[in-house]
């Protein structure tokens, strides 16, 4: 596979799976947090049943990049854990696997609070 | 009665001009939304390379797959904490909306900036509490699907 072709799979996928988002928020009375916990519990149940692990291997961070790969990885996580550790898995591996990325947002936003003010949002 | 029939083909014409204009809303919404999460998806997609890269693996550090796909996650987290605090991701979202909003850099931003926003409440109830709005959600319902499917695997396996 090309590395132009392969860069417009994650162009293509990453840019689907945000602009499906949007139409959800024009189009129907759904909150933007609603919308996020039903990207990130879909992407659990599709990555439970299979169909995710393909998208990721055709769109590579076009599919991890976005929401649904953060349930994605919950998942896989899981059952990696479950297969290593068996009962105790079930509760270490899904916030195992996706720690990273909400340590280092915590993290980010305490230093944030203290170094940085929010600014009046341009309208 | 003509002046009659003038209003109600003025008012038609509100009604057909404003759907029309929701169409085009919709249609450039989400045409930001496409742009924008697609170019995100293409920056760490391109951090990802370059870090699996035969010349980083020999000048600085051979990762794995796994390992470069969190150091990218950290790397996204990282620019999306940095441009909320130089208030340049709020006002990003304006333009871009679900765009900026569903890549993990949104969900490092849904942290940060409500961590800066209510620093005016204190330290322990504003910061502390009020990081996790819309964060909270997410975590709650993709870890407890995530321990369903969990238990699920584990008594099916």
């Amino acid at each position: 596979m090309g590395l132009l072709v392969k860069y417009l799979l994650v162009f293509i996928i990453g840019g689907v799976l945000c602009a499906i988002a949007q139409v959800l928020l024009d189009k129907t009375k759904l909150t933007s947090a609603r919308i996020l916990v039903i990207y990130v519990v879909s992407g659990v149940f599709l990555s439970a049943v299979g169909i995710y692990s393909k998208l990721v291997a055709i769109g590579g961070c076009g599919a991890t990049i976005p929401l649904l790969g953060f349930g994605h990885a919950l998942c896989q996580g899981v059952f990696k854990a479950v297969d290593e550790l068996g009962f105790r898995g079930i509760f270490t591996g899904g916030l195992g696997a996706v720690a990273t990325g909400i340590v280092m947002a915590v993290v980010f936003g305490l230093i944030a609070s203290f170094v940085s003010k929010p600014k009046s949002k341009i309208q | 009665m003509s002046g009659n029939l003038e209003h109600l083909t003025e008012k038609q014409y509100q009604v057909m001009a404003s759907s029309k204009e929701q169409k085009s809303k919709l249609w450039k919404d989400c045409m930001m939304a496409f742009l924008f999460g697609g170019l995100i998806c293409i920056i760490a997609q391109t951090i990802k390379d370059f870090l699996l890269s035969s010349y980083f693996a020999e000048n600085v550090y051979g990762f794995d797959e796994e390992g470069a796909a969190a150091i990218t996650t950290m790397i996204m987290v990282f620019l999306g904490a940095f441009l909320t605090a130089i208030n340049v991701y709020d006002n990003l979202g304006r333009i871009a909306g679900a765009g900026s909003a569903v890549p993990i850099t949104g969900f490092a931003n849904s942290i940060v900036s409500p961590a800066m926003e209510f620093r005016s409440e204190g330290h322990i109830l504003g910061v502390g509490a009020q990081m996790f709005i819309v964060a909270g959600p997410v975590l709650v319902y993709g870890t407890s699907s995530a321990v369903l499917v969990g238990l699920l695997y584990f008594l099916l396996k």
